[in-house]
């Protein structure tokens, strides 16, 4: 092999390696720091990780909203209609948070139940609910009217 | 021949992003064809946005072709929309009834007041509660629906004049035409 | 009358768009010079039309012409004339109008400075442009017409977002299009350039100065989103890895990576293919981006509006642009000749490893901007990527882009001695280390790592650029000659690379230095009621109702003070709009090159107490000055006199030589 072509070797196959380790680190601190949503319905069943961050969405409850004594801890309900969960937040609300609207918190399960959020986030724009709760109150729904007419159809 | 095996590999990756990209447009929940389509209207009572005595319901409605229409003051495209509402009102050929959705009274009736009313009559849901029964995502959302209570079709954002002459009219001289 | 005039204006434009795209480009296969010279007058008959759309559509605005539905929906009688102005592109119709209008504008800049390219050349460069305005032009008229009328006419309109009743953001969407758009035209040129097969190192001088332009208004745009973010929103972030942010990152990085693959193009004539494909990649990324933000695909905080059926037109037109450029990139790239050859330690490999870096972080970013997508499309759930990953991930590369970055510019051409290399790093690897060390002990604010690397990595660019500066200085004698230098051939471009690496040095000062320095607090206070946060003293005297032009505002008064003497009186806000009701969170800022003092009203608790969040942000306008450094140093880069001055040389050394020739031979013999 002339001495030019393994130079190109060397650089080829340093690049190649370089790479291959920036994509693996990449590729597992990405498992690692990816939030997984779920619906009120899927925490209460089970489903939702105990020890692992996720995101948790919903409507807010109308009347849950309970500031505690402190000024900047409140608690609140979310639910998808089918099922409810109690958020606990200290912090600013964003402005666009109200009952009745459908919201997306980041945090982590408490033993008693209770999500413990890091972060709350309404969107911009009261027009639009955040698809995925908008998803889950869809689901919720439908699997309510099954559950409807199954109870119904007996007669 | 591998040397331009080796050219083609952008192509490649971008064939697959573009199916990706594909994909996530049909799954957006606004593409998806309404669940409540041919189901029976989800059954509500709740008391006129003017009157808090009175009380509007489903029950009250049946036996004619009649649109509702979600909106509420902070909707900005409902304003947009609202001039088309009028102009449909003004042609007789549908009741238009509200869902207030998750406003404020006096605002509410102070809108209509301001910029016209084309609603027979307007339920108050200030909750919300019946707006996600009817699968309401966000204002402003229209439903018309037939004599026997049956919902025909969904439209989500505001009406423009080429929806209601290419869509809604047609529909609505179909569903009166059937037997009541 | 207008709006029809407009519409009609559009219309007329896609008819000479399309003789743009079609006549000149196969003129220029055929050999058909009348064909070939129908492409300036398209462009400027493009340009004039897609003018008098515009101008129509910003009348109508000015003049509150609710029978228009985009004005209807957008405008407003109380709105303060100047966001009538920007009103035009707030939202989807009209910013897509300011594409088609900047778009054509760039195409007439290219018609008429390219006096001295070969017709054909400018033919098929314009005739590309002339395609990507197809697509704009029949995605305007068919699917999102501004002029659409409504009937009835309303009497109000329905007011522009507060959000974007600010100057910041009313300039901020002109200048990243500047930027997105100017890159089509070094797409065009590579286009171009596959479709003549000839790729030399005149096709990377001509596309150069576009590139560098074009990049110039991509950085100013994106740092002003980022300031507009920090003093807007009223959350003190200035970054949030947001897809939209993200767009309009990925196509700086590929630009970055392109200007720096240009000059190797340029003075080597290495690198060729990687420059053509960085070319084509940097203005897909800007379509992608396009697409994106529109198509309702990614959710964001801030994205317009999303309809998945714009969506699939846009979809079909980035599969047609850039499926069909990567396929000629395909067919055509495997014939381009390599260029000079290269050691192991010299500029060419260090340059490699710079486009090699931002390309792999440019992927990085479309991973976790499109992951949720491809989970949720392949039923793996509903995922978010956070913040911390994408930092960690750009973080992690940083540092190694940095390195080169101080090894680059004293690196020679072709090969350079590696003992002799390490020689001139002596001294700036020396300063860097001790710096670093300094600055990470607990001599400052508190013991660090993350400041010490940052102030190792910031002290390298300098010190080396110091050094880069002493060696050329050596062969130029003293200061004036370093005037003069600036001034000349090849000058600019070199101080446009130190002042722009500069740039660099100050950006990751500002970003590390307030990320691990800052402090923040949300804290319920009364009135009267005083908090310690970063040194000073906060002093709320409580909550005002307060009348603006067109909304109604909560004010509050917080007192700052250090050690007992007044800094500020500051006055956060909680507006609400009186057409939009929607509430807005305006800060109170004070701003020094050192620190910003920082504070934003959360909301009231009852008996005059409120919640309020507290920041203090040291060196946080360094981001923004780097930012601004960087700008700069492209413009000087773009500046450079070579790029006129070597067209007149090849004119006056032609007439030179024919003149010498003769006297030549006569002295041989």
């Amino acid at each position: 092999m002339t001495p030019r072509r393994k130079k190109r070797l060397y650089l080829v196959s340093l690049i190649v390696i370089g790479v291959g380790i920036a994509a693996a680190l990449g590729l597992n601190a990405f498992n690692e720091n990816i939030m997984f949503f779920h619906a009120p319905t899927a925490v209460v069943q089970g489903e939702a990780p105990k020890d692992h961050v996720f995101r948790l969405g919903g409507l807010v409850t109308n009347g849950s909203v309970r500031r505690q004594p402190d000024g900047l801890t409140v608690l609140f309900d979310v639910t998808d209609n089918a099922e409810t969960v109690t958020i606990q937040y200290t912090g600013i609300l964003p402005d666009l948070f109200r009952e009745g609207q459908g919201i997306v918190a980041n945090g982590k399960l408490r033993d008693d139940g209770v999500f413990v959020a890091d972060e709350v986030l309404a969107k911009h724009d009261e027009n639009y609910m955040p698809p995925e709760v908008a998803d889950a109150l869809k689901t919720a729904h439908q699997e309510g009217v099954e559950k409807a007419a199954g109870n119904a159809a007996p007669q | 021949m591998s040397r331009h095996l080796r050219y083609l590999v952008p192509l490649a990756i971008f064939a697959v992003l573009a199916a990706f990209l594909y994909r996530g447009l049909s799954l957006d929940p606004k593409l998806v064809p309404s669940p409540l389509i041919d189901k029976p209207v989800p059954s509500f009572s709740l008391p006129t946005l003017k009157d808090p005595e009175a009380m509007i319901s489903d029950t009250t409605l049946k036996g004619k072709v009649w649109m509702m229409n979600i909106w509420a003051t902070w909707c900005s495209a409902c304003r947009a929309e609202h001039e088309v509402l009028l102009h449909l009102a003004r042609t007789g050929k549908i009741s238009i009834y509200g869902l207030n959705y998750k406003d404020k009274r006096p605002a509410a009736i102070r809108w209509l007041q301001q910029l016209g009313d084309p609603y027979v009559a307007n339920a108050f849901d200030e909750q919300g509660r019946v707006g996600i029964d009817w699968g309401v995502y966000g204002a402003p959302e229209t439903f018309i629906v037939d004599k026997q209570g049956i919902i025909r079709y969904k439209h989500i954002g505001p009406l423009s004049i080429d929806i209601v002459n290419n869509e809604i009219l047609p529909l609505i001289l179909e569903l009166e035409s059937a037997a009541g | 009358m207008i709006p029809e005039l407009g519409h009609f204006a559009l219309i007329l434009t896609l008819c000479l768009t399309l003789v743009l795209s079609i006549f000149p480009m196969i003129g220029s296969l055929n050999n058909t010079p009348a064909w070939v010279s129908l492409a300036r007058p398209a462009a400027w008959g493009q340009f004039v039309f897609v003018a008098i759309a515009f101008a129509c559509l910003l009348s109508s605005f000015l003049n509150d012409d609710f029978s228009v539905l985009y004005v209807a929906q957008h405008g407003n009688t109380q709105l303060p004339t100047i966001y009538k102005v920007s009103a035009v592109w707030g939202a989807h119709e009209g910013s897509l109008l300011l594409w088609a209008l900047i778009l054509s504008g760039w195409t007439l800049a290219v018609a008429i400075f390219s006096r001295d390219l070969p017709e054909e050349v400018v033919a098929r460069v314009l005739s590309v442009m002339g395609i990507v305005s197809i697509g704009f032009l029949s995605f305007l008229i068919f699917t999102s017409n501004p002029f659409e009328r409504t009937f009835p006419v309303p009497l109000e309109g329905g007011d522009l977002n507060p959000l974007l009743q600010d100057l910041g953001l009313a300039i901020h969407p002109p200048m990243l299009y500047m930027g997105y758009v100017g890159l089509s035209v070094a797409f065009s040129f590579a286009i171009a350039a596959l479709v003549g097969g000839k790729l030399d190192a005149a096709w990377a001088r001509w596309s150069r100065p576009w590139t560098l332009v074009a990049w110039v208004f991509l950085t100013i745009g994106i740092t002003l989103g980022s300031w507009w973010a920090y003093y807007e929103l009223g959350w003190g972030g200035w970054w949030f890895w947001d897809p939209v942010e993200n767009a309009s990152f990925m196509p700086w990085l590929a630009g970055t990576a392109l200007i720096h693959s240009l000059a190797v193009a340029e003075k080597r004539g290495a690198f060729k293919r990687w420059t053509v494909l960085l070319a084509l990649l940097a203005f897909s990324l800007s379509l992608l981006g396009t697409f994106l933000v529109r198509s309702g695909v990614l959710t964001s905080v801030h994205s317009f509006a999303s309809d998945p059926e714009r969506g699939l037109f846009i979809l079909i037109f980035l599969c047609v642009v850039i499926g069909g450029s990567l396929a000629l990139y395909a067919w055509r790239a495997p014939d381009v000749t390599s260029g000079g050859r290269f050691d192991l330690l010299s500029r060419e490999t260090l340059l490699l490893g710079n486009n090699l870096l931002l390309v792999v972080i440019t992927a990085f970013i479309l991973l976790g901007t499109l992951a949720p997508l491809v989970y949720d499309a392949l039923g793996w759930g509903k995922i978010s990527v956070g913040f911390p990953w994408f930092n960690a991930m750009f973080v992690s590369f940083t540092p190694f882009l940095v390195v080169l970055m101080g090894i680059g510019p004293l690196t020679r051409w072709k090969h350079h001695d590696a003992g002799d290399l390490a020689r001139q790093l002596r001294i700036a690897f020396l300063v860097s280390i001790a710096g670093g060390l300094i600055a990470a002990s607990p001599l400052f604010h508190q013991a660090s790592i993350g400041a010490g690397l940052a102030v190792m990595l910031s002290l390298w660019v300098v010190t080396t650029l110091l050094a880069s500066i002493r060696l050329r200085l050596k062969h130029r004698d003293g200061l004036a000659a370093m005037g003069r230098d600036f001034l000349s051939r090849g000058g600019r471009s070199y101080y446009g690379m130190v002042v722009a690496h500069l740039g660099i040095a100050v950006f990751i000062i500002g970003v590390t230095f307030v990320s691990l320095f800052e402090v923040e607090e949300d804290i319920r206070m009364s009135p009267g009621q005083t908090a310690e946060l970063g040194g000073y003293t906060f002093r709320f005297e409580g909550v005002q109702p307060h009348q603006g032009a067109n909304y109604r505002a909560d004010r509050g008064t917080i007192r700052v003070t250090k050690d007992g003497e007044e800094v500020t009186l500051l006055h956060p806000e909680k507006r609400t709009y009186l057409v939009q009701t929607k509430p807005m969170t305006e800060a109170g800022i004070d701003g020094r090159l050192m620190r910003d003092i920082y504070v934003s009203l959360g909301e009231s608790l009852g008996r005059g107490d409120w919640s309020l969040r507290l920041y203090y942000k040291p060196f946080v306008r360094w981001i923004w000055l780097g930012g601004i450094l960087i700008a700069v140093g492209g413009l000087l880069a773009a500046s450079d006199r070579r790029y006129r001055i070597k067209v007149r040389r090849t004119v006056v050394d032609t007439a030179k030589s024919i003149r010498s020739k003769p006297l030549a031979a006569e002295s041989r013999s």
